[in-house]
């Protein structure tokens, strides 16, 4: 217990260190950086021996250094190059096809937890869509999906990229908020758009809203994306809006779901793809706006150079171990 | 001043739940309790007001949608399991639901899942459309078409157990796991990547929007 006191008195000291006391950014060069990575490979190298020489290391090693490799790099001043993948490169196609004033559908069916990897997709969209003057329609079908909308389009409107440009709600974004109901409202939808949003996000009136007064079902809708963690999602919107309604849809992924979303690419039932940080990292690329998806892909690949290290360590020592234990009781040293 | 409260109670959280990587403690437990108590009453309020209230209560008393009625009779009826006695009554509405539910699903799963994923494996092996002429296609798609054609002829091998895997069936079948395995190592690849971008976002949350340490 007394163990346990302590090591959050430390936690709380170093907290209030770090809040207080260090009050500039820490910023490592790139010598300094080089140094750290160099360090870095060379204690992973003197596992993977120990671990051939039988010492085994344990789980916290692998948490530590996992730690390491996502943090060290908000520090570092170290860019990765970016390659842009033909899903990614077919969606900012498809919106740059888009003539200014065409109509895109934005639905935000994810919560905060996946935030890190969509939350970038969704600013870079809302940009790319604001400096092609594209009306922006925005809806959930997750409780928390159109406050992610709000605070994506709040984050674009406040950069000053975007200061000159008088965007208006109602005229030229709306919020049409949450609806319950899973791919039923999709289904909905494509009926009758107004009969599933009675009401915007801040309670006016759908036929009060002049960007959407006139837009019956998703025949006068030109475009649409969908920012997906799980169900109901991307999968439902294809199965509904795009094989049953024919609108045309991209989609941006976590990455956990973006393998399952492949097999509709290549049957063009999407109009291109963002899988995971990566797939926002490239979008980033593409539109020429750096901002946390590239920034977040630094430590990402650090990380997975790290599990990838942990898990030829890991097989190293699970040969070895079989190795052990087919050897008959006297050969063993 | 509220921001900054809201951003120390957000890094009390998630160092307690990071903490439990450490292992099982009285911080962790609390913030795993906290977690459960405020997701719960989130939903319920969250469904009551747009489903109860948003839908029911104004779409009948205020938009006159009476055929309403037959969904919140339906919902009433489902609550009848909580009376053993009459507990059988909430298998109607449950029948209902899954028969709704099994002839919409069976529509879209066959027309997105099966029928267009069908046309989108046999396609042209060396030319980009069926009427293209051959070899115009690239060698990278020709590559890709011959892969995906060979991976879902083995993959479907290794699934029909009617036969003995012995013999060039049996080599197909391990071909077909082979392609099996590759997926699923792409998953797992895709699912430590969500996993890492989860914790990045919460790592920059500490050190770049509450410490403020990362320029």
């Amino acid at each position: 217990m007394l163990k346990q006191i302590l090591v959050y008195a430390l936690i709380l000291a170093l907290s209030l260190i770090g809040y207080f006391v260090i009050t500039e950014p820490i910023i490592l060069g790139p010598t300094a950086s080089m140094v750290i990575i160099i360090l870095i490979a060379l204690v992973l190298l003197y596992i993977l021996v120990r671990t051939i020489m039988g010492s085994f290391v344990g789980r916290r090693t692998v948490f530590t250094f996992v730690a390491i490799a996502v943090i060290l790099p908000f520090f570092m001043t170290v860019d990765q190059p970016i390659k842009v993948s033909p899903e990614v490169q077919q969606l900012y196609d498809a919106v740059m096809a888009l003539r200014p004033g065409s109509k895109v559908l934005v639905s935000f069916d994810y919560d905060p937890p996946s935030a890190p990897e969509l939350q970038p997709m969704a600013e870079s969209f809302f940009a790319l869509c604001i400096e092609r003057d594209l009306k922006i329609i925005i809806m959930g079908l997750w409780p928390q999906g159109p406050q992610q909308a709000d605070l994506a389009m709040q984050t674009i409107l406040r950069e000053e990229a975007f200061a000159g440009k008088s965007w208006k709600y109602g005229t030229d974004y709306v919020n049409l908020g949450f609806q319950s109901g899973n791919e039923f409202v999709i289904q909905r939808m494509g009926g009758e758009i107004g009969s599933m949003f009675h009401n915007d996000f801040y309670g006016t009136p759908y036929d009060s809203l002049p960007l959407v007064r006139n837009i019956k079902n998703f025949s006068n809708i030109d475009f649409s994306f969908n920012l997906s963690a799980g169900y109901p999602g991307s999968v439902e919107w294809v199965q509904v809006a795009v094989d049953r309604y024919g609108l045309k849809m991209g989609a941006g992924n976590t990455a956990v779901q973006a393998p399952q979303m492949y097999p509709y690419l290549r049957a063009g039932q999407l109009t291109g793809l963002l899988g995971g940080l990566n797939g926002a990292a490239e979008f980033e690329k593409v539109t020429g706006r750096k901002a946390k998806g590239t920034r977040f892909m630094v430590s990402q690949s650090f990380s997975h150079v790290v599990v990838i290290a942990f898990i030829i360590i890991g097989n190293a020592a699970f040969f070895l171990g079989e190795k052990r234990r087919k050897k008959p009781e006297g050969e063993t040293s | 001043m509220e921001q900054q409260i809201g951003l120390w109670v957000g890094a009390f959280l998630t160092m307690g739940i990071i903490s439990f990587l450490y292992k099982d403690n009285p911080w962790y437990k609390l913030t795993e309790a906290i977690f459960v108590g405020i997701s719960a009453g989130y939903w319920f309020v969250a469904l009551f007001w747009d489903n109860i209230v948003g839908k029911f209560w104004i779409g009948v008393f205020d938009r006159g949608d009476y055929y309403l009625l037959v969904g919140a009779v339906l919902g009433l009826l489902m609550l009848m399991r909580l009376a053993p006695k009459i507990g059988w009554i909430s298998r109607w509405p449950l029948s209902f639901v899954v028969g709704a539910i099994s002839g919409f699903y069976l529509l879209n799963y066959f027309s997105s899942n099966v029928m267009l994923q069908v046309q989108s494996t046999i396609m042209p092996l060396f030319s980009p459309q069926f009427n293209d002429p051959l070899f115009t296609s690239s060698a990278g798609n020709i590559i890709s078409n011959l892969f995906i054609a060979g991976g879902t002829f083995t993959g479907l091998v290794y699934f029909f157990f009617s036969k003995e895997h012995k013999g060039a069936f049996g080599g197909a079948a391990k071909i077909g796991i082979w392609v099996i395995m590759i997926t699923f190592g792409a998953s797992f690849g895709y699912t430590v990547m969500s996993r890492m971008s989860l914790l990045i976002g919460r790592m920059y949350f500490i050190f770049g929007e509450w410490l403020n340490l990362i320029g």
